[in-house]
């Protein structure tokens, strides 16, 4: 086996993940009388950010290639919206409605990826469009906050508990508790998982990798890199509506104002998981680690109980400002050094 | 066919047509429904005050317009834009509310501080805003709306915990003059007017917008002859905080609060479609002020339109969006390229006919 | 048709607007050869590659190649390449972030059973390629952890690898150093002996007698002629692409060059250097003296000038104007020392192309007046139309976008800008490239004069014989060294002589 030389990226992966093992262990140290320390806290992450996840793993896709996904909170509110009004306002089967907010993600997609492609349009503007028009769409469907509780099947879904054979302990009142996850945690690893496979085993993958890293060579080599991008928007439109149906698992309503700043999150997820803003560099493990750190921080401030939730958004905006300015510094050397 | 060019080529072309197109549907909705034709245009006085749609558009389009002020400049110096400048109005509007009312306090009569120390609060806050947005963007060579995305979702986070989580309501006469009124007119529309003034005599007695078209064309030739093309990109970030800070003022004041989670929301899309409107490329490069005023005050027309058709707030953004990739794609080239083709296509065919 | 040749080029001819680039050009590949095709800047090199691999379109003409029938159109690079013609050029193509083996499979990875990417597989093959072509690298890694000069070589190597008949090295060697130069030289004579036909463009002469066979040389979008290596001597071969017959060389004789004295010492730079693109340097420039910066291009002659102008870094060495130590970090301040530059990539550094000549010109002068004080409207068209006159500048008005003028009158705009702001040393990088020869002449004039008026210049230009017009000292530049000074004897022999360098240096 050859050693494999560090260079500034993997730098920025190990950074990452040694920072969320500080933080964590950290927060075991501090708020241990809490419960912190349990796995199911560590679950809890998972399960609350399962939907984060997913959209993670979409916004990693288009990064590589150089651009971005802002559309994709609001794409997922109007997802969790069609599913909440569409069962409880139309009666429509869980399952078809599932299928429908898969289909349109892919349609956004598809419009998104058309623009970005093929009319060469800045992606920042065209899925900043697609947020506002995703963001007032939801508030075409239906303006309230609508709830889920008469499908039964998708209540009964969203309810499911899957129990993890160890770890289980007893609390101070003596009653066993065994850890567990929900179905979205299984829907989103599933998804990390093919992701991942995909970016490394299939010509796509590798095409997105290829179109970041220098899009004029990529051309010349062959490659069709209108169709790649296009593809890519298709794709985290797609994960991100798979992202909306755990979301909505999760929150079981719908409301205009869901997953207000999400699209922030995944990026943040994204860019702190070493995935860098010029593209071609990246991939979903470091996603994943950071939407464990982007967890981990809500989590704490959650914990502490005193500080405003703000303090979590405000946090995950420094920490990405600081791994962009980090991003620039490693640019800037790799630069002298040629 | 020739004269159409010239009129389509004009600079003004589009706001204009714009504006006169929402005209015209105003009229057609007020017919239709049985009104006064010209409804749209009345202007009357009561109360001792200015009223009527149009005064209401000027009115209610101030903080567009003084945020696509900002925003022309940085389009064009940075061929990126701003984000931020909504959450930066909010963030301003808190800042100032929380001086005034005093931290922690979530309903003042009086004020805690001098108004002018409130004014001022919130027009720094945006200028640092915009400072560190410029910072990142000039000296770092971060993609402009990558940087400016960190303060589109943190300064409504940090404006929360200014207001510690509360909407705080300075319900002061002197706090309010800056949404109500000035005599007969309402105050938004001098400031607005002011703001125009300035940058507009800026532009005209000094080289800045020489200097700004000139690095967002050709950054490196700017260099080259003598531009210090970070530092002007810097000021443009600069400007469009001090522009979301004032807008902020003016928001908050409307409402005499600061409401963290509402001022300012969806106006980046307003000021970037206004800045589209008036026929400035988001490409960067030339700017025409002239037009995103005029772009800006159309899109206050498309949006009061939209809620006189039983369009609510949340829903507009839909067809603005709309309207934005519209835009975009006729200004894109490959776009152009295409109904270039076309035309050659067809005249070629005319011309077989022909012979 | 010879048996040996893989690609013959009969009459190309294309026009750009108002230049015939192509006139005509004849042009032969045999298997197994490398072929220097040569020109000075504009003889229509890239541009008869550029035809050949179909980025350009040529309007007559045909291109043959072995093995297929009838006349052969290429529409894109890719098409070329499906017929065996691979191009390399001086930028590697290639993604930085993509493994060795990915590089040389993008796009027709071997696959599983699965459908899926057979890395095993895939980086199994390209390490026997790299071992073949005696590369022994880890292909596992990324391109960007390797030296330019090896992402030059796994370039060819996956040209090469996807059975190509003809490689044409665009450039190849401009950022290598000699010890990559010479691994880059291996690879070719290997490529060579397995009968592939590789047509080279460099502007490296030594580099030509190293490795090439034969010599194609361009003048002007015309054919010169074709020779085999030992036909065409060095100094002949500089005479050939200069269109000058040696015997007649030695006509010219420039006038005695003024004495200059230390006291009228303008600029004085000592050790000055930029990493990567300039060695250390000392250059001298008196008041009134117009010094000619010659070499090849690469050589590193607008480099020189635009460390002392300050466009790039000086990183060693200091820089003396009028006696006192400078310290230049951006052009503004080279500009209030007096200075001003007028760069030879005119689209990328020199015009701003959506503003008017107008604008253009008064540009640098307003930036050395500072933002606010704006130059008034008044003065600005007075200034405008005075250069517009005094260069005799084509334009409908003074309000015209600068990018609807031809070449030539953008660089005379670009000229007046740097007039405009009364400079005392004028740094003038290929200003007459692309303009018709009534212009050059007339900026010829124009720098005498200028000189007369106790100015100082610095002139770079690819045409030694408007350099021996204007300049009374030049210096020699090879591979980014100053490598030597002619302040007597100015002629075409010696200058040519010293561009091209002796055999014992080498």
């Amino acid at each position: 086996m050859k050693t494999r030389k560090i260079n500034s990226n993997t730098m920025l992966l190990l950074i990452t993940i040694a920072l969320f093992f500080v933080m964590y262990i950290a927060g075991c140290a501090i708020y241990a009388s809490k419960g912190f320390a349990h796995l199911q806290t560590f679950l809890n992450i998972l399960i609350n950010n399962a939907g984060l996840l997913c959209v993670a793993c979409g916004m990693t896709c288009v990064m590589l290639t150089g651009g971005i996904d802002i559309s994709v909170g609001a794409l997922i509110a109007m997802d969790c919206m069609l599913l909440a009004v569409g069962m409880e306002r139309w009666g429509m089967n869980s399952m078809v409605l599932c299928v429908l907010v898969l289909a349109v993600g892919v349609v956004f997609g598809l419009v998104q990826g058309f623009c970005v492609g093929y009319l060469e349009i800045q992606p920042f503007i065209v899925t900043m469009a697609g947020m506002f028009f995703a963001r007032g769409m939801t508030a075409v469907i239906c303006t309230d906050q609508v709830s889920i509780s008469a499908n039964e099947f998708f209540v009964k879904l969203a309810n499911m508990k899957i129990e993890i054979p160890f770890g289980a302990y007893t609390n101070s009142k003596g009653v066993l508790q065994v850890p567990f996850i929900r179905i979205t945690v299984v829907i989103a690893l599933v998804v990390l998982i093919a992701v991942f496979l995909m970016l490394r085993f299939t010509k796509f993958g590798r095409s997105l990798y290829a179109v970041g890293g220098n899009e004029q060579s990529a051309t010349m080599m062959g490659l069709d890199v209108k169709k790649t991008k296009l593809k890519a928007y298709v794709l985290s439109s797609f994960l991100c509506s798979i992202g909306g149906i755990c979301f909505c698992l999760n929150t079981m309503s719908g409301s205009v104002r869901q997953a207000l700043g999400l699209e922030m999150d995944a990026i943040a997820s994204a860019v702190i998981g070493g995935t860098l803003l010029t593209g071609g560099v990246g991939n979903v493990i470091g996603s994943f680690f950071g939407v464990l750190i982007n967890g981990t921080i809500s989590t704490l401030v959650k914990t502490h109980g005193k500080l405003l939730s703000s303090w979590s958004n405000i946090a995950v905006a420094a920490l990405l400002c600081f791994f962009i300015v980090l991003q620039s510094i490693f640019a800037k050397l790799k630069d002298n050094k040629k | 066919m020739n004269k159409l060019k010239k009129i389509t080529g004009k600079p003004l072309f589009l706001p204009i047509f714009c504006m006169l197109l929402v005209m015209a549907v105003n009229i057609v909705y007020d017919v239709s429904s049985g009104n006064f034709a010209f409804n749209f245009f009345t202007i009357s006085v009561r109360n001792g005050v200015l009223y009527g749609r149009l005064i209401d558009i000027l009115n209610r389009g101030s903080e567009v317009t003084i945020l696509a002020i900002g925003m022309t400049l940085v389009v064009s110096a940075s061929a990126g834009t701003d984000i931020s400048v909504g959450s930066v109005m909010s963030l301003a509007a808190s800042f100032c509310c929380m001086l005034l009312a005093g931290y922690g306090v979530s309903a003042a009569n009086d004020l805690a501080v001098p108004l002018i120390v409130g004014v001022l609060g919130a027009i720094l806050m945006g200028c640092i805003c915009g400072a560190f947005n410029g910072f990142l963007v000039a000296y770092l060579n971060v993609q402009p709306m990558v940087a400016t995305l960190i303060l589109f979702s943190a300064a409504r986070a940090i404006g929360l915990l200014l207001c510690n989580n509360l909407i705080v309501y300075v319900r002061n006469e002197s706090f309010q003059f800056f949404g109500g009124y000035l005599g007969f007119l309402p105050t938004p529309i001098v400031i607005a007017a002011v703001c125009i003034a300035i940058v507009g005599i800026l532009l005209k007695k000094t080289a800045l917008g020489l200097y700004i078209q000139s690095v967002g064309i050709n950054k490196r030739a700017s260099r080259i002859a003598g531009l210090n093309s970070a530092r002007i990109i810097f000021l443009c970030y600069l400007v469009c905080g001090l522009a979301a800070g004032i807008a902020g003022l003016v928001a908050s004041s409307r409402i005499s609060s600061a409401d963290s989670n509402n001022i300012g929301l969806n106006y980046e899309l307003d000021a970037i479609l206004a800045v589209a409107l008036g026929g400035n490329s988001l490409g960067g490069g030339k700017f025409n002020l002239a037009g995103s005023i005029i772009g800006a005050y159309t899109i206050q027309a498309i949006s009061i339109t939209l809620y006189a058709l039983g369009v609510s707030t949340e829903q507009a953004p839909v067809y603005k969006a709309i309207i934005v990739i519209l835009i975009v794609t006729i200004q894109a080239p490959p776009f152009k390229a295409w109904i270039k083709r076309m035309n050659a296509k067809r005249a070629l065919e005319k011309g077989g006919a022909a012979a | 048709m010879d048996q040996n040749v893989v690609l013959t080029m009969r009459g190309i001819t294309m026009t750009f607007p108002g230049v015939k680039a192509l006139d005509h050009v004849d042009f032969t590949l045999r298997s197994g050869e490398i072929h220097a095709l040569m020109g000075e800047n504009g003889a229509g090199k890239s541009t008869l590659i550029k035809c050949l691999t179909g980025i350009n379109a040529f309007e007559a003409g045909e291109i043959h190649v072995a093995g297929i029938q009838g006349p052969v159109v290429n529409h894109s690079t890719l098409d070329a390449q499906k017929k065996g013609i691979s191009t390399v050029y001086q930028e590697v193509n290639l993604c930085p972030n993509l493994s060795v083996a990915e590089n040389l499979f993008i796009g027709r990875e071997p696959k599983t059973r699965l459908g899926t990417i057979d890395w095993k597989e895939m980086n199994r093959r390209s390490q026997k390629i790299m071992t073949d072509l005696d590369m022994n690298i880890d292909v596992t890694q990324n391109l960007e952890e390797y030296s330019l000069a090896l992402q030059q070589m796994i370039a060819i190597a996956r040209a090469v690898d996807m059975d190509c008949k003809v490689l044409i090295l665009d450039e190849p060697t401009s950022s290598l150093d000699d010890n990559e130069v010479a691994k880059l030289f291996r690879l070719m004579k290997q490529l060579k002996e397995k009968g592939v036909g590789i047509v080279f463009v460099t502007h490296f002469l030594e580099q030509v007698y190293a490795v090439c066979d034969r010599i194609t040389v361009l003048r002007n979008g015309q054919l010169v002629g074709e020779y085999p290596i030992a036909e065409l001597p060095r100094v002949k071969l500089v005479a050939a692409m200069m269109g000058k017959d040696f015997d007649d060389l030695a006509a010219i004789k420039s006038e005695e060059a003024p004495a200059f004295s230390d006291e009228d010492l303008l600029i004085d730079a000592q050790g000055m250097s930029h990493k990567g693109t300039i060695k250390p340097f000392n250059l001298q420039i008196h008041k009134g003296e117009v010094v000619g910066l010659t070499g090849l291009l690469g050589s590193g002659r607008s480099e020189l000038a635009r460390v002392i102008y300050g466009a790039d870094r000086n990183q060693t060495g200091t820089l003396k104007v009028k006696g006192q130590e400078v310290k230049i970090n951006a052009p503004i301040d080279a500009m209030n020392l007096g200075m001003g530059l007028l760069p030879d990539d005119r689209k990328a550094e020199g015009i701003i192309g959506d503003l008017s000549v107008r604008e253009n010109i008064i540009l640098a002068l307003q930036a050395k007046r500072g933002m606010f004080r704006l130059l008034p409207m008044k003065e600005q068209v007075e200034i405008a139309d005075k250069y517009i006159e005094m260069l005799q500048i084509k334009t409908a008005s003074r309000e015209t976008l600068i990018r609807q003028l031809s070449g030539g009158n953008q660089q005379k705009v670009i000229l007046g800008r740097w007039l405009a702001t009364d400079p005392d040393f004028l740094i003038l990088d290929e200003p007459t490239r692309g303009i018709d020869i009534g212009t050059k002449t007339e900026i010829q004039k124009l720098v005498l004069k200028l000189a007369g008026e106790g100015k100082s210049l610095i002139f770079i230009s690819s045409e030694i014989e408007e350099m021996l017009r204007t300049c009374s000292k030049m210096a020699v530049l090879r591979d980014g060294v100053k490598v030597g000074e002619i302040t007597e004897e100015l002629s075409q022999e010696t200058v040519m002589k010293a561009i091209a360098g002796g055999g014992s240096d080498e």
